[in-house]
């Protein structure tokens, strides 16, 4: 953990509970978390079905909002706000990407990857020269730009996901499961593109069931029942890149 | 969200169900055609109507018996008929706005000569009467001032009657029996045409009002005094003129209700025109509830849409945008539908109206503030139909929305 620094954590989350039909059949899906993710982290969060990883993930999101606690992004609180202020927090601080790829279809690549600057409110790309076709080639699309969900493989869909949850250069990318729908290889090749984009700088919490999956991150965070059970740095973190590599040379 | 954007996410998702779309705009087309022929044809009837009342003559007043109070005509016990050959004589000889002045004796009768009979109508009238119809003779000629004092027994065909009972020959010369009186024709008038209510202006015969009151016996009612002015800025003065003249000649104290009525083009018009515009009016609001029944159409397509769209609205929502860019874009989507279904409507609408003035000979007018009108109402169509759905995606919550399978 770096001591003291200047500028304040991407994440704070004190004591934060979120429960289900408030009332008789009451779920307490998050039971008081706490947890702090600074700037630059790379963390993976596991657990067991039902164990509220993805509602973490929503409120971290802000998607939904806690039911009690805190939570600060990026050093300003989040409680409270209106439908749509949490709308331009997402815009401007946040990227999802998502288990089911969640592309538009009929649509193509690059107008995926336009589609948040479309909800931009901060002017900050206006008169610019538009960066998703960059975002693009950060994720190795350069090729398939104007191919449609469609004619693109998984591996490839996730990387237009990533590339559309980078282009408005979020503080923080979110991403549940974003193997769950991916085979083993194709998943390091997903895996060695976070690790590169976090070696730029980009923090990332991504959600996994697979210790394989998460040791590619700096730190894993483990959940049962709504609580954080046990949180540790990851010794002996995976190379996706020198993985790749070395599978293609034993081949 | 900028605007081009909005528009165009919207022509994209249009384009992406052509079919569906092509529907679901035929009701609005369907709408803003019949409405427009609808419009064309009322607005066709009003302006032949308009041109047939100018065609009464130029600058011309009529004043009947009886009074018209609110709510129709009263008569006073007493006051019935009281239209007199001294009344008109009075109008033409002291009106100074007048510039001709005719009594109208109406009556029906039998005329026999040439092929056979005819039952049409007669007037009496003066000479004066023709100049004040702006009405020429197609042979012969009018009848004159000296006829009208010799109580002649002389007739002006009315180009009806001369066709049926002359078909091969003019008349003008003949003798004919009419009410078994015998009379020279000694004219036959130009075809005016039919009048605004249907009827044949030129079914009709013409004597002088002298003749009328000597020979047809127990038809000596006079109907109506017609006159016309020098110009029609005269026609206010005019009017005020006759009053004050008709008053002193039926000796009405100061106080007393006029027991006739003056009537100029423009009531007469007005009056006429009133009557096609309730029909049309009538005719385009039949026509406006296809309209909204094409706006439902919309409505039920756009909640299909929204249904079917939900993981997209979830996405979209989740990389930033706000419940009202989500309003905006299905908003937009209807109006677009709606406008294009509108303007094709226009389109086809005036077609219609064109090809139905064509095969018919219906007189037709395409008022080009219309589709204006048709326009700006497709959109309020697109926007009241649209507002539901397009609210109804705005509320999704994105989470759920996200996970709609
Ligand atoms: N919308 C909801 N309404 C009611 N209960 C919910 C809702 N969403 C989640 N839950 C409940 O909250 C708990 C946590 O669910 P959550 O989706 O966060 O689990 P998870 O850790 O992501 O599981 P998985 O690994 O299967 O994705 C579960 O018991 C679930 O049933
Ligand atoms: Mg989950």
């Amino acid at each position: 953990m770096p001591a003291m620094t200047a500028t304040p954590p991407v994440i704070r989350l004190e004591a934060v509970t979120r429960v289900y039909n408030a009332g008789q059949n009451a779920v307490q899906a998050l039971a008081g978390i706490d947890l702090v993710i600074e700037a630059g982290e790379m963390v993976a969060i596991m657990g067991a079905s039902g164990s509220g990883k993805s509602t973490m993930m929503n409120i971290l999101g802000c998607l939904d909002s806690p039911t009690g606690g805190r939570y600060e992004l990026d050093g300003t609180s989040v409680t409270g706000l209106t439908r749509n202020e949490l709308a331009d927090l997402r815009s401007r601080k946040l990227g999802f990407v998502f288990q089911g790829f969640n592309l538009l279809s009929r649509t193509t690549a690059l107008e995926n990857v336009e589609l948040p600057l479309l909800y931009d409110r901060s002017g900050r790309f206006f008169g610019k020269e538009s960066p998703a076709p960059a975002a693009l080639r950060r994720v190795g699309l350069a090729e398939r730009m104007h191919h449609v969900p469609s004619e693109l493989s998984g591996g490839q869909q996730q990387r237009v996901a990533i590339a559309r949850a980078l282009v408005t250069s979020p503080s923080l990318i979110l991403a549940d499961e974003p193997t769950g729908n991916l085979d083993t290889r194709t998943s390091v090749e997903i895996m060695a593109l976070f690790q590169e984009l976090n070696a730029q700088g980009i923090t990332i919490v991504l959600v996994t069931h697979e210790h394989d999956i998460a040791e590619h991150a700096r730190r894993i965070v483990e959940m049962r029942d709504g609580r954080i059970v046990r949180d540790t740095p990851v010794a002996n973190r995976r190379d996706a890149a020198r993985d790749l590599a070395a599978a293609g040379a034993a081949a | 969200m900028r605007k081009r954007a909005l528009f165009g996410i919207a022509t994209r998702s249009i384009l992406r169900n052509k079919l569906r779309t092509l529907l679901t705009m035929l009701g609005i087309v369907i709408g803003v055609a019949a409405v427009i022929v609808m419009v064309a044809l009322g607005q066709g009837a009003q302006s032949m109507i308009e041109q047939q009342i100018k065609g009464l003559g130029t600058n011309m007043l009529m004043v009947m018996a009886g009074s018209t109070s609110q709510g129709g005509v009263s008569q006073g016990a007493g006051t019935f008929n009281r239209l007199t050959i001294p009344d008109a004589e009075k109008l033409a000889r002291e009106g100074t706005t007048l510039a001709a002045v005719s009594p109208v004796i109406f009556s029906r009768g039998q005329l026999i000569g040439g092929a056979g009979n005819w039952r049409t109508s007669i007037m009496g009238v003066s000479p004066a009467y023709q100049a004040i119809r702006d009405w020429s003779t197609r042979s012969g000629s009018f009848f004159t001032e000296a006829d009208l004092r010799a109580v002649r027994r002389v007739v002006v065909l009315g180009s009806t009657v001369a066709d049926a009972l002359f078909p091969d020959a003019d008349p003008v010369g003949q003798q004919v029996q009419l009410r078994n009186v015998p009379f020279t024709v000694i004219g036959v008038m130009t075809p005016k045409g039919q009048t605004a209510g249907g009827n044949d202006q030129d079914d009709t015969v013409i004597i002088p009002y002298t003749t009328a009151q000597a020979h047809l016996a127990g038809h000596s009612r006079i109907g109506q005094i017609i006159a016309s002015t020098f110009s029609p800025g005269d026609i206010p003065a005019a009017q005020e003129e006759i009053r004050s003249i008709m008053r002193e000649s039926h000796k009405l104290a100061p106080g007393e209700d006029d027991d006739f009525t003056i009537r100029n083009q423009d009531d007469i018009a007005a009056a006429a025109s009133g009557t096609t515009r309730v029909m049309s009016m009538l005719l385009a609001a039949i026509a406006s509830i296809s309209l909204v029944v094409g706006g439902i159409g919309i409505m039920n397509i756009m909640l299909v849409s929204v249904t079917e769209r939900t993981r997209e609205i979830g996405i979209r929502m989740a990389i930033g945008a706000r419940s009202g860019d989500v309003l905006a874009q299905f908003l937009v989507e209807s109006i677009v539908i709606s406008v294009a279904g509108g303007l094709i409507g226009i389109v086809l609408g005036y077609a219609a109206g064109i090809g139905l003035a064509r095969a018919t000979g219906w007189a037709v007018a395409m008022p080009p503030e219309a589709a204006l009108i048709a326009v700006l109402f497709s959109a309020a169509v697109g926007v009241f139909f649209g507002f539901y759905p397009a609210r109804k995606a705005a509320a999704l919550d994105p989470i759920q929305a996200l996970r709609y399978e």
